[in-house]
């Protein structure tokens, strides 16, 4: 030993307050979650490139199949019909995309070390995931609207009050915040980033796809008819285009009388929370034991 | 009494992998235990179980007087850590990383804002506050994460592997900053690859390897197993091995080695770099020519060597002759040296951070 000298006892503990509970929860969330927001503030590309594929999106789908695709109810070949259509099954799978980012965010703070950080510091157990999902929550209401302007421009209309609409995005955000639980387990098993950006999107497709999102169920084969109407994402696209009044009078809600369809709202706030619920268990559970 | 950080039969096995078999420490308060050991020993797993991230299998462990499996979240209050890797967002800023843990060590806004401000100065990051960490050196980096443990001035300190990576100049400011710490009565655990670390940090060293503790005691003590500094000479021709073996005699403080084969001469010496420009002198003067010469400290190898028979494994590398001024390489100087790590700046990647610099002797 050549510089140390005789220890002099321990060094001045700061004043680490106990806290527990609900506050400390609240709290180390959102400073988490402002730490988030900061790093997509400095890196825009991520945002602007979630942006690119849904804008790519409606104006593909609405010029190249908008023709060619019969909505019941509305007169063969009207397009305007399948627009009005589409914007709900969009806007839904848009916000799934929030699993992708949720995904890759941890599973990258788990490969820089970051996660074991937070472990060892006496903050609630959840914050870290929780702050991550709350903020994917801004960046999908930021990208919901930049979609919406772009869909209104191009013919999009709405036609029931402003308070219903806005309950149809409600749903919405609460779905893709549902779905950002589904990447958080997902960031957390696989733990490198790439791996979180497409085991977060590939069973996106089948999911979206399989649904009422793009054409109506009415042409898919009996055995996919049910299973597009019990599938969770359905019902959010289905609320979504009930309270944007995107529906045509007259047309029944359901093909295969399915609870959901008949039921979307209702239905889609008992996915989304069942999701939450679910997820956000086996996330947190995960977290704690998380071996980077 | 135990001591500020006490492990008694840690057991902890990753599928047929005995990371840790059986480890017992004890580190009194206010004093530095260095745990050395080569890549795979379970120095970071010892770590990670000891900061609450990892449960063990088995055994016990109590960290600044808390139980750490019945307690975790009042042994995190009092415990700082610096992982094997620097772990800041480099999308944040030094202050805003310093914040943001203060933060989350549940200071207020204000009192986390000010004490990331003295951090930044004590650790000479006054300048780079504002900007975010990605545009960082490596060394600042370490600095940052080792500021980010200090928030809270916490009593036990966890440092794992502090200094690999780092230039020797970076690995040098980062001594003295751990220094300062504990002269300030810290209790610190420190894992490092390199004797010359632990012999310049640490009151007492533990030697690890598979997951057990197969020597305890000062470095002094170590070093007394493994015979001190050496100077290791490679002649140009067979010939000349006489007369070197002749000059070395000279200079040497105990039993020499030659190696006709490699052409390679060994002598214990004390004197260090002065003595080293001695001997090349004489070696030239009397006409033998060298390939290769230079002072070796006792490394981590040569305390493996010397303790277990066998080479340590893996990548342990030969930390010894870093920062030691006394080498110089006669055929042009070109065989690369130093350098270890993960190559300095960018490199915020972390797989294993294997680095093995075995290219100096040979
Ligand atoms: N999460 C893990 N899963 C599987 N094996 C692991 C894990 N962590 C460590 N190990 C293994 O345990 C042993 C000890 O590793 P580690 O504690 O990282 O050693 P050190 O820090 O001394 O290099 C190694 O053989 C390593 O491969
Ligand atoms: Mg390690």
């Amino acid at each position: 030993m050549t510089t140390v000298t005789e220890a002099t006892g321990g060094a001045p503990v700061r004043t680490v307050r106990p806290r527990g509970g609900i506050g400390r929860s609240v709290r180390d969330s959102l400073v988490v979650a402002q730490r988030n927001l900061i790093r997509m503030l400095r890196i825009p590309e991520v945002v602007i490139f979630g942006l690119i594929q849904p804008i790519m999106f409606v104006v593909l789908f609405t010029y190249v199949f908008g023709g060619s695709i019969n909505v019941p109810g509305a007169p063969v070949g009207d397009a305007q019909a399948y627009h009005e259509f589409l914007m709900a099954g969009i806007f839904a799978q848009t916000v799934t995309f929030a699993t992708a980012g949720a995904g890759a965010g941890i599973a990258d703070d788990m490969h820089k070390g970051l996660i074991d950080r937070f472990r060892s510091l006496p903050m609630s157990r959840g914050a870290v995931l929780t702050g991550r999902t709350l903020a994917d929550l801004v960046q999908t209401a930021l990208t919901l609207v930049v979609l919406a302007v772009v869909a209104l421009l191009i013919g999009w209309r709405t036609h029931e009050n402003l308070a219903e609409v806005l309950a149809g995005f409600a749903l919405l955000l609460l779905l893709g915040y549902a779905f950002s639980w589904i990447g958080a387990l997902i960031g957390l098993t696989v733990r490198t980033p790439e791996a979180a950006t497409s085991g977060g999107l590939i069973w996106l497709f089948p999911l979206t796809f399989i649904s009422n999102a793009f054409v109506p169920v009415n042409g898919m084969p009996a055995f996919l008819q049910h299973v597009a109407e019990w599938n969770p994402f359905s019902a959010t696209v289905a609320a979504a285009r009930l309270l944007f009044g995107n529906t045509i009078a007259g047309v029944p809600r359901s093909v295969t009388g399915a609870w959901p369809m008949e039921h979307p709202v209702v239905a889609s706030v008992i996915w989304s929370v069942l999701i939450i619920v679910v997820f956000r268990t086996l996330a947190v559970r995960k977290y704690r034991s998380a071996t980077a | 009494m135990p001591g500020a950080i006490y492990a008694e039969g840690l057991v902890k096995t990753f599928g047929d992998v005995r990371a840790l078999d059986g480890v017992d420490l004890d580190v009194p308060e206010g004093t530095v235990l260095g745990m050395l050991g080569p890549n795979g020993a379970g120095k970071t797993t010892a770590v990670r179980v000891l900061t609450t991230l990892l449960r063990p299998d088995r055994g016990k462990a109590v960290v600044a007087g808390i139980d750490v499996l019945a307690r975790p979240d009042e042994v995190r209050r009092s415990i700082g850590l610096s992982g094997q890797f620097a772990a800041v967002d480099e999308y944040l800023t030094g202050r805003e990383n310093l914040t943001m843990v203060g933060r989350l060590y549940q200071m207020s806004g204000r009192e986390a804002k000010r004490r990331a401000v003295e951090l930044l100065e004590r650790f000479h990051l006054g300048d780079a506050a504002d900007r975010i960490t990605k545009t960082y050196s490596g060394g600042m980096r370490r600095r940052l994460d080792l500021a980010a443990a200090l928030v809270v001035s916490p009593p036990v300190m966890f440092m794992d592997e502090p200094t690999t990576g780092l230039d020797p100049r970076n690995r040098q400011e980062l001594w003295d900053v751990i220094q300062e710490l504990v002269a300030g009565g810290t209790t610190l655990l420190l894992t490092t690859q390199y004797l010359e670390e632990a012999d310049r940090l640490a009151h007492d060293i533990c030697v690890v390897d598979h997951g057990r503790v197969i020597a305890r005691g000062t470095a002094d003590q170590l070093k007394a197993r493994t015979g001190g500094e050496r100077v290791e000479v490679v002649v140009h021709a067979p010939e000349h091995l006489t007369v070197a073996d002749e000059v070395l005699r000279g200079f040497g403080k105990g039993e020499g080695t030659v190696d006709p084969h490699t052409r390679k001469l060994t002598v214990p010496v004390t004197g260090g770099a002065k003595l080293l420009a001695e001997v090349i002198r004489e070696l030239d003067l009397r006409g033998v020519e060298i390939d290769d010469i230079g002072l070796r400290r006792p490394t981590l190898d040569d305390v493996f060597l010397s303790l277990t028979g066998h080479h340590a494994e893996g990548d342990a590398d030969d930390g010894a002759d870093d920062g030691s001024a006394g080498r110089a390489d006669t055929d042009g100087g070109a065989v690369g040296r130093q350098k270890r790590g993960r190559g300095g700046a960018g490199t915020a990647g972390a797989d294993t951070g294997t680095t093995s610099d075995r290219e100096g002797v040979k």
